[in-house]
């Protein structure tokens, strides 16, 4: 022990060569961004800048924090080994576990997030997500997992009652079901807006629920477990539904799945309902696998286009709406707007439900929180750094005319040119009518919502790469399916995970609420959910304002209020268990969190400025309605008395969430207080230490001390036992 | 040659695992080690019927992030 840490004091030069080299390349990386004024720059230089701080985060504060903060013990038997029963607990190799929990935390988040982000311009945003996940979002993530891991794999809401208090229990309960509702408002939101008007989207869309009965049949009955082939089989039929899409558009049933957005909210909240009581195999199930293959299989194809065409980044670094704060996709100024609506990919509250719960029963080795955690982290924030560069090599008078609400741009290619031009920025109504004919769209003024943004601009990428501008039609449409389908498994997971929790609670008023098998209970409170961010999605599709620019603000709050009660409870946690010194690790990240959502509630209830603060906006326009007059985009006195309930709504909801906010801090730090007061009063209910036997390596690749270490272990395993399966790996 | 045929197993035993297409493997072999070589183990149906159900009782194992 002690030769090697002599060793560790000790450098040797190739690897400070090589650390030297990747920290040059970040800060090329990132002065070639930051200097670049007025010219076009390549997006390798985001790259860079991305991938090097990514590398020196890794190597240096990821390691600092899992060897001197969480002293990461690799004697100690994780619950994967204590409570091994081959099914939900078991120790999972190291680069399995890595892809299980990136595909659990990365969905359409990422992708979203930085596209409207980037109204700002690309560097606020980048530097965002990139300093944002090497200082509080990995280490979130990181912490929660190590925190959960030696507690034998207890949820956030258990850990946040046993450790702050029933009060911030209670608390980050209610926060994580209104999030919940919130979240799945706003993905619902995303999709109809990517798929209405669009027939061929909305077959091929159509077509996955099919498919996905067919493969929950396939393996039910006919091969019960056989996941990889009907996996194969499934996405073969859904490439088939999508080649197929653009037959129907052009065919005589394109009227049929041209769905306006009021009727394709219906049919999603039947679907989701339907879905959500139907058993678990024949949907959801098998949507997951089809959702998780192209999951992993389209962000690794978008990695491999951006990196081999290394677009060019054609918004400027820093647009005029990041200071004042009157950009049409969402309102408000830089500070804190950039950091609430970026929230995956930075720092993601709901990662720290992944984190405590599945990943914690099966991870092998303590030291492995540091790659699976942290790792997996900054595999998620590069996903955002691509969204970002997808969204920023399109040109910047048809992202404003596609991000706008309808009551900015009009709805002819005409009214649009002439209010990017307002916005100081051009496109003629030729090009945009061209670029809607190049993706086979009827149009693609003020489709908001990231979705067909990120798709035109993957489509602009891959079409470079496979298959030439031909394909740009196949592969937007292909862009807005993977999105749409992970969404749509999302809302049906989500909707159940929602009903759980309201059966939990009621269950507290009337006994049988808590059977689950209760039919009843289980349709009522699955009426509820779907109801209540039915409601939202509703107001958000009939918002004269425009629904994602009012309500993803709200989403990246309850988002990032999520991180402030997992940053609180891992805060609370270290310096209960005596890590006083360096609590910072998360208590500065938890400080910036408070101040940034703070600040935007406050904003969001108290500012002057009609755009920002929701009573503010709500007063006008009760005042114009007194006075009979409209104040557009409003076109009718309905869509008046429309704005005046869903501001009042909002603001109500702004304060809620800071409220909640303040209360788990309070009791938070009530509890830091006393545990620092009287450090010998405080219970930790940690899983007792015990022995582990496993050999395990702590990152990707095995030093060569691991593998002496394990070919140690096999050695003395091998006269006792020969394992079946060793040679498999 | 061998190198091909080592990387494609390599693959399909991460596929495998990735998956949780090996789950019922696993079960079994755990079964047979702490209780014995014949014990009583469920078919490959019922177990992952099992599995399946037991989703069904909390939605909130194997819920995934937005």
């Amino acid at each position: 022990m002690s030769s090697t840490a002599q060793q560790a004091r000790q450098p040797k030069w190739r690897s400070v060569v090589i650390w030297t080299a990747v920290a040059l390349i970040g800060a090329v990386g990132w002065a070639m961004l930051a200097l670049a004024r007025g010219e076009e720059i390549s997006a390798a230089w985001m790259v860079a800048a991305a991938l090097g701080s990514y590398a020196i985060g890794y190597r240096f504060y990821a390691r600092f924090i899992a060897t001197r903060v969480l002293r990461v013990d690799k004697t100690r038997a994780t619950p994967a080994e204590r409570l091994d029963n081959g099914i939900d607990f078991h120790p999972t190799d190291r680069r399995v576990l890595l892809g299980h929990h990136f595909a659990a935390i990365a969905g359409a988040g990422p992708l979203v997030g930085p596209v409207l982000a980037a109204q700002m311009g690309y560097l606020p945003g980048t530097i965002w997500i990139v300093a944002g996940v090497i200082l509080a979002g990995a280490v979130q993530d990181m912490v929660t997992l190590f925190f959960s891991m030696r507690r034998d794999g207890k949820s956030l809401g258990q850990m946040a009652r046993e450790e702050i208090g029933p009060v911030g229990g209670a608390a980050a309960l209610l926060a994580v079901l209104a999030i919940m509702i919130i979240l799945l408002a706003v993905l619902a939101l995303v999709v109809v807006n990517a798929l209405a008007e669009s027939p061929w989207g909305t077959f091929s869309i159509g077509m996955t629920i099919p498919i996905a009965l067919f493969m929950g049949f396939y393996l039910r009955v006919l091969r019960p477990g056989r996941v990889t082939e009907v996996s194969v089989i499934g996405i073969a039929l859904l490439l088939l539904a999508l080649v197929a899409g653009r037959w129907v558009a052009e065919s005589s049933w394109a009227d049929t799945f041209t769905l306006e957005p009021g009727t394709l909210v219906i049919w999603i909240l039947v679907y989701s309902f339907i879905a959500s009581i139907l058993p678990v195999w024949m949907l959801l199930a098998p949507r997951d696998y089809l959702s998780t293959f192209m999951k992993i299989g389209t962000i690794g194809l978008l990695a491999v286009g951006v990196i081999l065409t290394l677009p060019t980044l054609k918004m400027a670094g820093i647009t005029d709406f990041a200071g004042v704060g009157d950009g049409p996709v969402f309102a408000g100024s830089l500070f804190p707007f950039a950091f609430i609506t970026i929230a995956c990919g930075a720092l993601s509250g709901f990662h720290a439900l992944i984190s405590s719960g599945t990943t914690p029963k099966m991870i092998q080795k303590e030291t492995q929180v540091r790659m699976i955690g942290y790792g997996s982290m900054l595999m998620e924030s590069f996903v955002a750094v691509m969204a970002m560069v997808a969204a920023c090599i399109i040109d910047p008078g048809l992202y404003f005319a596609m991000n706008a609400p309808a009551g900015v741009i009009g709805d002819t290619v005409q009214s649009a040119s002439e209010a990017v031009r307002h916005l100081d920025y051009t496109i003629s109504p030729e090009e945009l009518a061209a670029a809607a004919k190049a993706v086979e769209e009827q149009s693609l003024l003020s489709r908001t919502g990231g979705a067909p943004t990120l798709a035109i601009g993957v489509s602009n990428i891959f079409s470079e790469v496979f298959g030439g501008a031909g394909m740009k039609a196949f592969w937007y449409h292909f862009a807005i399916m993977f999105e749409a389908l992970f969404i749509l498994t999302a809302l049906d997971a989500g909707t159940r995970v929602g009903r759980f929790m309201l059966q939990d609670m009621l269950g507290n008023v009337y006994k049988p609420f808590r059977r689950i098998s209760w039919w009843p209970g289980l349709l009522l409170s699955s009426a509820i959910v779907v109801g209540l961010w039915g409601y939202f999605l509703w107001v958000g599709v009939h918002e004269p304002l425009g629904g994602i620019n009012q309500l993803f603000p709200l989403f990246g709050i309850a988002n990032q209020l999520l991180a402030a009660v997992a940053l609180a409870v891992c805060t609370t946690l270290l310096i209960k268990s005596g890590r006083l010194k360096w609590a910072w690790v998360t208590a500065v990240p938890l400080a910036w969190d408070a101040v940034v959502t703070l600040t935007a509630s406050w904003q969001k209830v108290f500012s002057s400025d009609p755009k920002v603060g929701f009573f503010q906006q709500r007063a006008d326009y009760q005042q114009a309605i007194e006075a009979g007059k409209v104040i557009p985009p409003a076109k009718n006195m309905d869509d008046m008395h429309t704005v005046v309930t869903n501001s009042t709504v909002d603001g109500v909801l702004s304060a809620l969430f800071a409220l909640l906010v303040i209360i788990v801090l309070v009791d938070a730090t009530r509890t830091c207080v006393k545990a620092i007061r009287h450090p010998e009063a405080t219970k930790l209910t940690e899983a007792p230490y015990v022995e582990s036997k496993l050999v395990e390596p702590a990152g990707l690749f095995a030093t060569k001390e691991e593998k002496a270490e394990q070919q140690a272990a096999l050695a003395a395993a091998g006269t006792s036992r020969t394992g079946p399966g060793q040679d498999t790996r | 040659m061998n190198a091909v045929r080592r990387a494609g197993r390599w693959v399909r035993w991460y596929v495998r695992e990735l998956t949780d297409e090996s789950a019922y493997e696993r079960y079994v072999a755990h079964v047979r080690q702490h209780q014995g070589a014949d014990a009583p183990v469920p078919s490959r149906r019922e177990f992952e019927r099992q599995r399946q159900d037991a989703r069904e009782g909390d939605p909130r194992e194997g819920f995934r992030c937005c």
